[in-house]
């Protein structure tokens, strides 16, 4: 599904190079998990994923189910089938949290040369998927993000991935910001999409979201590269040791 | 103070060519308006509610030429809308185009025929509002269009109106210089809806006088047409009795030069007035709003909505003041004035005034002026939001605090689709 290759991005405008050639492979159907400490290129990676601007990609490739996305704009990255739920979801005074899930939908549609979703069908399939979340009516009205708790931010992602039906989802750092309570209900909003045809990296700092969601393989990364790749006992291991004995087992 | 030499001669020039009737209570109004006007002399530059427009063309005695623009691409605006037509070509009434003046619980005349008369309740309102709010900012095109206005309507709302009353300004000729001027008056608890469209002449100068009784209420939506090449310059000056209600909301889309002036006075114990406006401009484009609130009475709420949307080198303005009068207590003044400058050639000015004599009083401003929020429009795309629909989404969404302003949500669509349209054109 996602096929990273030798990735070097730097930043555009202090010529530093954040991720070093960077190797990931994510098949359909599994969930991969990335931790790692601050400032290890985690977020970037997913930004660059996404088509952020402010990053150059120096060297390297990442395609999605065979296609190149570094060359794609973001919104075609998204009709592709990528999604990036965000750290800090966008606050967007003005836009209705509805206007703009089912513009996203139809734009997706529309690219994807499907027929657009009438209003009426949408209404229904937005209200169910947005029950299971927890969000109400209210939350759906009110403008994109714009005095929703860190929890709702977190949950109202969900609620748009559930919406687009994306491919490859990537999730980064979705649990920063969440109570237990919201932590499980945003997990089994991931889980309830997990499927054959679809994958999930999670770039998480704990391993308590991998408790809820279970990933199949757990990347340690460090430095701009990814150093260790393991099964869910990874994970464990850096909750336990930290990431000190993994990072002087590599040296 | 006698005007210089030099002035006397500008403003004698101009009226050569413009004369007026002296009969009847008219003739009257439009004679104490010369006076005003000859007082005042024609503004310049130099005057410091005209530091960030030049009045050069608007004064000149030659309206500039502007070439006539059909907007063959979409249908007029409130097309949809039911209501009572009075229509103006070049500022001359076409009465062929425009319906019959009839409409329960209104009273509609034009003032072309309502002159001659020693009585009408138009008396206590033409030229006299316009009067109050020459001071203490001059307005000298207010009193010119008094003088010499050609025609206008005049309308006295008795009840709750059933439709609203729409002015349709066409501009069919390059070199037409218009000046209209009109009254209404809104009844005690009564209600009226006006709407106004069009570019109306090469050069238009309008003006039009709201008295609101206590309890009355009145909702102006107006769209200034999609002209590149017009000019114009407005006169809204409103005297508001206890209770009434205010709302104007204004569209201007293009125009080389508009110039939106807006006097209200809350005279009355918690009457209410909200102004707003939504401007977007793509080159030659120097829009001006030009507002002065007076809360001259306890209670009150004033509320001041400007936005604009810039580019290619477009020009905004703002100046906007509120005055609490002493004993105007628990006044609640609201102003915003914001500019979204797509490309760093565009200009916004703002000078946004408080002056207050009162103590307990709740009153704010605030004026910025921004890029388009590039987190946001990431953001947007990458949910599949391509690049230009998510600009267009955010600029909406940055007039939305102004299109709010407007009650009928059937208009406030209208006027979306308008905004949406565009952006559409004018999206490079």
């Amino acid at each position: 599904m996602l096929e990273i290759k030798n990735l070097h991005v730097k930043l555009e405008e202090e010529d530093k190079q954040i991720l070093k050639g960077v190797d990931l492979t994510v098949k359909a159907g599994e969930v991969h998990a990335i931790m790692g400490p601050n400032g290890s290129g985690k977020s970037t990676l997913s930004y660059v994923l996404a088509g952020r601007e402010g990053y150059e990609v120096t060297e390297g490739s990442a395609r999605l189910a065979g296609e190149e996305l570094l060359e794609m704009e973001p919104e075609e990255r998204a009709a592709a089938g990528l999604f990036l739920a965000f750290q800090y979801p966008v606050e967007i005074p003005g836009v209705g949290n509805m206007t703009f899930l089912r513009t996203a939908v139809n734009a997706q549609r529309k690219a994807r040369g499907e027929e657009e979703m009438s209003a009426g069908d949408f209404l229904k399939v937005v209200r169910e998927k947005a029950k299971k979340l927890k969000i109400d009516a209210e939350m759906l009205k009110r403008p994109v993000n714009v005095g929703f708790s860190g929890g709702e931010k977190k949950r109202n992602e969900i609620l748009q991935m559930a919406m687009l039906e994306p491919k490859m989802c990537i999730l980064d750092e979705t649990d920063s910001g969440l109570d237990v309570d919201a932590m499980k209900l945003v997990s089994d909003g991931v889980n309830a999409l997990r499927d054959e045809g679809r994958a999930f990296l999670v770039i998480t700092h704990y391993q308590r979201l991998l408790d809820h969601i279970r990933p199949d393989v757990v990347h340690i990364m460090a430095a701009g590269r990814i150093i260790k790749t393991g099964g869910p006992e990874l994970a464990l291991e850096v909750e336990h040791n930290g990431y000190a004995d993994i990072l002087a087992e590599v040296q | 103070m006698a005007l210089p030499q030099a002035k006397q001669d500008q403003l004698a020039a101009r009226i050569a060519g413009l004369s007026f009737a002296r009969e009847g209570w008219l003739g009257a109004a439009r004679g104490e308006a010369l006076a005003r006007l000859s007082a005042m002399g024609l503004p310049a530059r130099r005057d410091e509610y005209w530091r960030y427009t030049d009045p050069t063309s608007l004064t000149a005695v030659e309206a500039p030429a502007a070439k006539v623009f059909v907007a063959d691409d979409e249908s007029p605006v409130f097309d949809a809308i039911d209501r009572v037509k009075i229509v103006f070509r070049d500022g001359v009434f076409d009465p062929a185009a425009s319906d019959d003046l009839k409409l329960a619980g209104v009273e509609i005349e034009r003032l072309a025929r309502a002159g001659g008369a020693h009585i009408h309740w138009a008396r206590d309102v033409y030229g006299v509002l316009e009067a109050r709010g020459q001071v203490p900012v001059q307005r000298p095109l207010a009193a010119l269009n008094s003088a010499f206005a050609t025609d206008g309507v005049l309308i006295r709302v008795t009840g709750k109106a059933a439709k609203p009353v729409s002015l349709i300004y066409v501009h069919e000729s390059e070199t037409s210089d218009a000046i209209l001027h009109h009254c209404v008056k809104v009844d005690s608890g009564a209600e009226i809806t006006i709407l106004e469209n069009g570019p109306a002449a090469a050069r238009f100068s309008k003006v039009m006088e709201v008295e609101v009784a206590e309890g009355g209420r009145f909702h102006h939506v107006r769209a200034q047409g999609r002209d590149h090449e017009r000019r114009a310059v407005t006169h809204i000056f409103a005297r508001l009795g206890a209770g009434a209600l205010f709302k104007s909301f204004t569209l201007t889309a293009n125009g080389v030069l508009t110039r939106n002036e807006a006097v209200i006075e809350l005279a009355g114990d918690e009457a209410v007035a909200h102004v707003a406006g939504a401007a977007v401009g793509d080159g030659a484009f120097h829009h001006d709003d030009t507002v002065f609130v007076t809360h001259a009475a306890e209670r009150c709420e004033s509320r001041q909505v400007f936005k604009k949307v810039l580019k290619n080198g477009a020009v905004g303005v703002f100046q906007g003041k509120i005055l609490v009068k002493p004993g105007a207590q628990k006044t609640d003044g609201y102003q915003i004035s914001q500019s979204l400058l797509l490309d760093e050639d565009s200009q916004f000015l703002a000078k946004p005034e408080l002056e207050i004599y009162a103590d307990d009083v709740k009153c704010s401003h605030g004026s910025t002026s921004g890029a388009i929020d590039e987190v946001a429009l990431f953001y947007l795309r990458s949910r599949g939001v391509p690049e230009r629909a998510a600009q267009s989404l955010l600029v909406l969404a940055f007039l939305a605090e102004a299109i709010a302003e407007i009650d009928d949500e059937a208009i406030a669509e209208d006027i979306r689709s308008r905004l949406e349209g565009w952006l559409a054109r004018h999206e490079r």
